[in-house]
């Protein structure tokens, strides 16, 4: 049996800055994973993969993050993508700094 | 110092140039991602996590004061106020955009630095002994040699789309403070027995995800013949290295697949071929790079004020107990300055602390420093009745920790605070030992001591040859950090066993205490290092203090 899809978020970096970026229902992109699009679909997955990577003359490195669904919006499930949220946890700098 | 030639000059500026068009381009969309990628890393701009990472290279680790000035610089003008000085002798800015890096790359070359070549597949920044032109036990300084090196593969036609990676060391001593076992190419400087100067050339060593300990080539290679000597291995290298494979690109799965003779055959081979070629014109430059590389003139004066400040203040004291070396010069030291203050990231220092540093070296030390492989930075030539002024500076900016060479004197790559390929965090864990010693007060009792600690398989940190090796890794997705036992940089290079299961986040600090208040109370005597008493009694007693359960379970 092939296993379930689980939920997703698209997220890349910022072309100038290189900060942490997720790609919304509008196909905008946000600065803040709450407002992303949850995707709970492959086939609509690899769709708007397709869709945020089109967009290549603003974001770098597109790809799919696993993330779950909290009571402000999608949020993260694994470390890495934790810290994408937040910045470095030596300093006050990045996300978190704002 | 080598100071750039009209022909260096041009070529930099060219470079700078090219590049601000490409990133011109990739802006307004002419260049996709791809097209743009080999030209920015060609530069030595990476997407980290976070942000873009500008890695500048600082050639066999030396810098003038007007250079650290100009990093200090960069650090205000385009980062956050401070630059991380990494294992291979390079600075790196965590936060400069884009747009910037042209403006950036134009400042360095304004003081004769540069980014080329620290990323790609390509030969990176060539490493040096940091306290060369300075040690007492040196044969001759390696950096003109290491210069000579930088020239030939800088933009070296053949060169450029290597399997993997190339690293290249070189040492002027049978001490080994540059790791030259674990490069691609590891150069020492020798004496043969007609007391000739020449160069034993050991190949493939290196850290990573399959450690070796590099092999000799050649025990003497002379001087004249070591350019085309290097050229040779790299160019069997460059025809023989695997690419269908990445993690088996690097020339030390070319040397173990192949054997060290066929290697030394080819190499031989190619060697015979190229070598006609030089013509001596290397020899000529290098004549001419020796020059920059003369030594300073050495004063002479009273060392009673030294000595009279060292009975005065047991603090400074305790600094010149730690943080200095024997220089080759009558009256001089060589100062180590620990960027690593209890508690602070392992190799961060501010533009301030740049600043307080070049000042220092431009007033007392012959205008010299260095950045070591080990994070830290380095005045080399320092006369005695200068370090109390020095370490009265040191101590305003908390640069005066005296660490050097014990346990908070930890090496520690950025990991997953800012690395893109890390696996797990490395800071805070350095952070956390560091704080917790200084807690403990048992830092000179601990005595010498090397923790080196990697975020990822990668071994940026050097995690196989610290005495303590800490390896970061997710484990299903949570932070697990593995420990290696009995590991040495040095020139009797080791590799650190692993000691057993990883520990938790939580548990890896814990883990460290226990394992190095156990080995205080295994050692014979005071005298007996951490590294000593696990090679005395190996690693079994070691891996009990670890796993005291386990321990347990066996006695039953």
């Amino acid at each position: 049996m092939p296993r379930s899809f689980t939920p997703k978020v698209i997220t890349a970096n910022a072309l100038l800055e290189g900060d942490a970026i997720w790609f919304t229902e509008g196909s905008t992109w946000s600065r803040d994973i709450a407002e992303a699009e949850l995707i709970t679909d492959e086939a609509h997955g690899e769709i708007r993969l397709l869709e945020a990577k089109a967009d290549q003359s603003n974001v770098v490195g597109v790809y799919l993050a696993e993330a779950k669904q909290s009571a402000n919006g999608p949020t993260t499930t694994h470390f890495r993508e934790a810290f994408r949220t937040r910045g470095p946890s030596n300093y006050v700098h990045g996300k978190q700094e704002a | 110092m080598y100071v750039y030639n009209d022909f260096d000059e041009a070529f930099v500026r060219t470079r700078v140039a090219q590049f601000r068009s490409q990133v011109e381009r990739r802006i307004d969309g002419s260049l996709t991602e791809d097209e743009f990628k080999p030209f920015r890393l060609m530069n030595g701009l990476y997407l980290q996590l976070h942000a873009y990472m500008l890695r500048v290279a600082v050639p066999y680790g030396t810098l003038n004061s007007a250079q650290m000035n100009k990093l200090a610089y960069l650090a205000d003008t385009y980062d956050k106020g401070y630059g991380h000085f990494t294992t291979r002798q390079n600075i790196q800015y965590n936060w400069p955009e884009l747009r910037d890096v042209p403006d950036m790359l134009s400042d360095l070359a304004d003081v004769g630095m540069h980014a080329i070549q620290t990323s790609g597949n390509t030969i990176r920044n060539v490493t040096a002994d940091h306290f060369a032109g300075a040690a007492k036990d040196e044969i001759e300084d390696p950096r003109p040699v290491a210069e000579l090196l930088r020239q030939w593969s800088t933009d070296h036609p053949e060169f450029q789309g290597l399997p993997r990676k190339f690293k290249i060391a070189v040492t002027g001593c049978e001490a080994d403070r540059a790791v030259i076992n674990a490069h691609d190419i590891g150069i020492q400087v020798v004496r043969n027995a007609g007391g000739e100067i020449g160069y034993k050339v050991i190949v493939g060593g290196g850290l990573g995800r399959t450690p070796m300990i590099g092999k000799v080539l050649s025990s003497f290679v002379s001087k004249v013949d070591l350019l085309p000597y290097c050229e040779a291995i790299v160019s069997v290298y460059n025809l023989l290295g695997r690419r269908d494979n990445k993690y088996k690109a690097r020339i030390k799965i070319t040397l173990h697949e192949n054997g060290v003779e066929k290697i030394q055959e080819l190499v031989e081979a190619r060697f015979e071929q190229i070598k006609p070629l030089f013509g001596g014109i290397d020899q000529q430059f290098l004549a001419q790079i020796e020059q920059s590389f003369a030594l300073p003139a050495f004063k002479t004066a009273s060392i009673d004020g030294y000595e009279a400040a060292r009975l005065a203040n047991p603090a400074f004291r305790s600094w010149t107990d730690t943080n200095l070396s024997d220089h080759r010069a009558d009256g001089y030291a060589i100062v180590s300055i620990s960027i690593k203050k209890h508690g602070a990231t392992p190799g961060d220092a501010t533009s301030a602390q740049m600043r307080i540093m070049a000042d220092l070296a431009a007033q007392y030390g012959h205008d010299e420093l260095r950045i070591s492989h080990e994070q830290n930075v380095i005045l080399p030539h320092v006369h005695k009745s200068d370090l109390h002024a020095i370490y009265t500076a040191l101590r305003d900016v908390d640069l005066a920790t005296a660490n050097i060479g014990l346990i908070s004197d930890i090496i520690a790559c950025p990991g997953m605070d800012y690395c893109a390929l890390a696996t797990a965090r490395s800071i805070p864990v350095a952070q956390e030992i560091a704080t917790r010693f200084d807690a403990l007060k048992l830092e000179h009792e601990v005595g010498p001591l090397k923790i080196k600690i990697s975020g990822c398989i990668n071994a940026c940190g050097h995690h196989h040859v610290g005495h303590i090796g800490i390896l970061g890794l997710d484990r299903a997705g949570v932070e697990n950090y593995q420990i290696t036992l009995g590991g040495d940089g040095t020139e009797t290079t080791t590799i650190g066993e692993r000691a057993g299961p990883g520990f938790g986040a939580d548990d890896i600090v814990p883990a460290i205490e226990r394992l190095v208040l156990g080995y205080l109370d295994l050692r014979m005597c005071k005298d007996e290092t951490f590294l000593q008493a696990y090679r005395r009694l190996g690693a079994a007693p070691f891996k009990d203090i670890l796993y005291p359960e386990k321990a347990r379970q066996n006695a039953a």
